[in-house]
């Protein structure tokens, strides 16, 4: 059966959300098509939103395709989607403040102790901290697919430093560019907001100590970091100093930055750079992109790391597993977005199971991200099938595996004209110590290669603009009943 | 702000006001070369350009003969010289990279395209219209960058950093460039005869850029020692020394007032302008004019620490 398609279903016509779009390409022959693509590349390669892949010193800086056909959601399939994402990373905060804290959900039998307490993910220096508000994910991406015009699934939750939110903005700036005409019969909402409600949620989980005015730096690996861009993008959005750890040291237990004009105090640090490299005294010895005692400063509460460190305990895809149950622990409700149903290795029976079904399913590394050290069953040779089947059997707790979903295909422009091709989507929800806030959109990120179903841009992903636009007037309602049963397979 | 984002910005203009220098060396030292003339103590016109960067012991491990070949692959491409256009290039993108907050889109673009556009072009063995198309968009770039720099940044410790950059790569440029012809612009030495004499002075206004300003400012032929006032001590001249040090001291007295405090670098420039300013002409040709050049590279060279230890450390 073909997946489904954001423009046209499963081929009963064009959904009322895409009757713009339809028109619009209906219109437009391939070379002004053409055009507009090569026209989005120039641009960006201007601005400079380049991306250096790890591993590929021949193409340090690349840029992300950026497809000229955006992804439509309406407005009720927002809400929601809205509501879920909600739910859901409010689950992972409570869930984080209960495994640094007095560990109720272990005790009550529902995550296994090891998952947590074992996993690398778990910094014992959280254990018994007590955070501003208990939020320990302010920023998380969560990424999003669909398989109808139903459900939403949940494919992964991103709480570490999740990225892509610049291209979400850049991407409707070079849109607007490219199709004027289309923003002008459609009421598209906005997502230039991002950094004002960054910003808003930061300062809100400033520590007790500082002043009214905290102020709040981002954090970078420095300019051979891959997200480097986005890095300066965000801080020239927020008007924040972009620092690198040789731009902050502590005394007595405080963080301060070296300016022109001598010390400053920097209360808030939205860092983009993994735990492991945070401290070289607590963490990674030989991390020389840390500052030294910044966990002692953030012990004594002194300042706001954003995320906290060991969130990574949270969207481990060990824990993912749980999350259904996890939003029924803490919050008593019905989880409004689905998990992907999943087989925990661990476990013997799924394992028989996955072995059994290799050239089926879609292996994953629990630890892993980017789409890298991942096995799509469908899409491999015998041989990688086997050598994948060697790791498996040598390590089966680092593993889980989902069956191949057929990922929701979008219209994409693919040089001869256009073709669908399977997308996902990151929103990215921000918690504050007042609420959460969550910008319309996301990242719509598309698997270019026909066929793919791998959307990372490590991968030869693309991205696409992402459009909310008020319901159609004659769309269907909004599916009722979303309260389904989650699928847990395995055991 | 920080002070490696003012360390970067500082470097940054420095590099793009170097590159756009040796752009103009080369250009001015092609010109040379189309002319009879060749009468320098057996120093041709390539060996003097690679000395007005001052890198010809650099040069002369790499290569044995200064020629049009060896000279613009040194200058202009060669990643062995740290000095080169695509090297200045190169590491003023890497700053602007690092800095990227602290530009302006107009001047992060103008660098970036800039960048990518000469970063095609290295073959040393470029036909001459390549070569100067490759120059004129590298004086392009330099020109843009301070364009976008005047009209689109905020006046703040950032415009004055870069500012300060720019200034003091000049002045040590075009304080190489006369040293180099010292001996030239003494008006007691004889006369080289014939043209030789016009085509030494014009070279070293074609250097800094300034032939055409000359005329307008004297309104009379070539003279050595109108040369050597019009690049040391005429203040409408925006190469002179003087100027470049009127507007350092502009930019440190923006950031002390900013700052709430004078330190060392403005005390520092504050001498040497005003021992400029108290300088004249007999009084320069009677140190000797190489000898004044030379301190003042030195004296340039220090200030340039100064502002480093005070504000960028």
């Amino acid at each position: 059966m073909p997946a489904f398609d954001e423009m046209h279903g499963f081929g009963q016509g064009v959904r009322p959300a895409y009757r713009t779009i339809q028109a619009w390409l209906d219109s437009s022959d391939p070379e002004n098509l053409k055009r507009l693509q090569k026209e989005a590349e120039f641009l960006f390669r201007r601005i400079g939103i380049t991306f250096a892949v790890y591993g590929d010193a021949e193409a340090e800086e690349r840029i992300i395709p950026f497809d000229i056909v955006p992804r439509v959601l309406t407005g009720s399939e927002w809400a929601t989607l809205s509501r879920g994402l909600t739910q859901r990373v409010t689950a992972l905060n409570r869930f984080l403040a209960d495994v640094y804290g007095a560990g109720d959900i272990v005790r009550a039998g529902i995550v296994p102790a090891d998952l947590v307490y074992q996993n690398p993910a778990f910094r014992p220096e959280m254990v018994g901290l007590k955070l501003p508000h208990d939020v320990y994910v302010q920023i998380a991406g969560i990424d999003i697919i669909r398989t109808d015009d139903k459900d939403f699934y949940v494919l992964e939750d991103n709480a570490r430093t999740p990225s892509g939110v610049s291209y979400m903005l850049e991407n409707r700036d070079v849109q607007m560019r490219l199709c004027p005409d289309l923003f002008a019969e459609t009421r598209i909402q906005p997502v230039d907001n991002y950094p004002d409600e960054l910003l808003a949620s930061l300062r809100s989980l400033a520590p007790i100590s500082a002043p009214a005015e905290p102020t709040v730096v981002l954090m970078t690996p420095g300019p051979l970091n891959s997200a480097y861009y986005e890095h300066s993008f965000l801080a020239d959005k927020l008007g924040v100093e972009l620092v690198e750890g040789r731009d902050l040291y502590v005394l007595d237990q405080v963080v301060y930055m070296r300016t022109t004009r001598g010390p400053k105090r920097v209360d808030v640090i939205y860092r983009r750079i993994d735990d492991d490299f945070l401290d070289p005294m607590v963490f990674r010895p030989d991390s020389v992109l840390g500052i030294p005692g910044l966990i002692s400063a953030y012990r004594a509460g002194n300042v706001t790391l954003a995320n906290a460190v060991g969130t990574g305990v949270a969207d481990d895809k060990a824990i993912y597993t749980y999350m259904p149950e996890i939003v029924r622990f803490y919050l008593g409700e019905e989880p409004i977005l689905k998990n992907v149903p999943t087989w925990r290795c661990r476990e013997p029976d799924s394992l028989r199971y996955v072995l059994d079904h290799l050239p089926e399913l879609v292996v994953k590394e629990v630890q892993g991200s980017g789409g890298y050290g991942m096995l799509v069953g469908p899409k491999s040779t015998k041989e990688q099938i086997e050598t994948f089947r060697a790791r498996l059997v040598a390590d089966p707790d680092g593993f889980i595996a989902q069956p191949t979903l057929a990922l929701s295909t979008s219209p994409t422009f693919v040089g001869e004209g256009i073709a669908p091709r399977h997308i996902d989507l990151r929103p990215f929800v921000l918690t504050g110590a007042d609420k959460v806030r969550i910008v319309p959109g996301g990242l719509t990120r598309v698997a270019l290669k026909d066929g793919s179903l791998v959307v990372n841009s490590s991968q030869g992903g693309g991205t696409k603009d992402t459009w909310i636009i008020e319901d159609p007037a004659d769309s269907a309602p909004p599916s009722a009943g979303l309260s389904q049963s989650q699928s847990q397979a395995g055991g | 702000m920080l002070s490696r984002h003012a360390d970067s910005l500082y470097w940054l203009a420095r590099y793009v006001e170097r590159a756009e220098n040796t752009a103009r060396l080369i250009e001015a030292a092609t010109r040379l070369s189309a002319t009879p003339i060749i009468a320098d103590g057996g120093r041709n016109e390539w060996e003097m350009a690679v000395d007005g960067t001052g890198t010809l012991d650099r040069f002369h491990e790499q290569h044995d003969e200064a020629t049009q070949r060896t000279v613009v692959d040194y200058l202009a491409f060669s990643s062995a010289n740290p000095s080169s256009i695509r090297s200045c290039l190169d590491i003023a993108r890497a700053n602007a990279r690092s800095v990227r907050t602290a530009l302006t889109m107009d001047m992060w673009e103008t660098i970036n395209s800039g960048w990518m556009e000469t970063r095609g072009v290295n073959s040393p063995n470029l036909t001459r219209q390549e070569l100067s198309d490759f120059l004129s968009r590298v004086k392009e770039l330099s020109l843009r960058f301070d364009g976008s720099a005047y009209r689109t940044m905020l006046r703040n410790d950032a415009y004055y950093f870069l500012r300060l950059g720019t200034l003091i790569e000049r002045a040590d440029f075009t304080a190489r460039v006369l040293a180099l012809k010292a001996d030239v612009l003494d008006p007691t030495r004889p006369s080289l005869g014939g043209s030789a004499d016009y085509f030494q002075w014009s070279w070293i206004l074609r250097s800094v850029s300034a032939l055409t300003s000359y005329h307008w400012v004297y309104r009379d032929n070539l003279k050595p020692n109108l040369v050597a006032e019009f690049l040391i001590l005429k203040a409408e001249m925006p190469r002179s020394l003087v100027s470049c040090y009127e507007n350092i001291m502009i930019n440190l007295d923006s950031l002390s007032r900013d700052y709430g405090r004078q330190g060392a670098s403005q005390r520092k420039a504050r001498m040497l302008l005003s021992q400029l300013q108290d300088t004249t002409l007999s009084g320069l040709f009677a140190i000797g004019l190489k000898e004044f050049l030379e301190r003042f590279i030195l004296d340039n060279a220090s200030l340039g620490d100064t502002i480093a230890e005070q504000y960028l450390g």
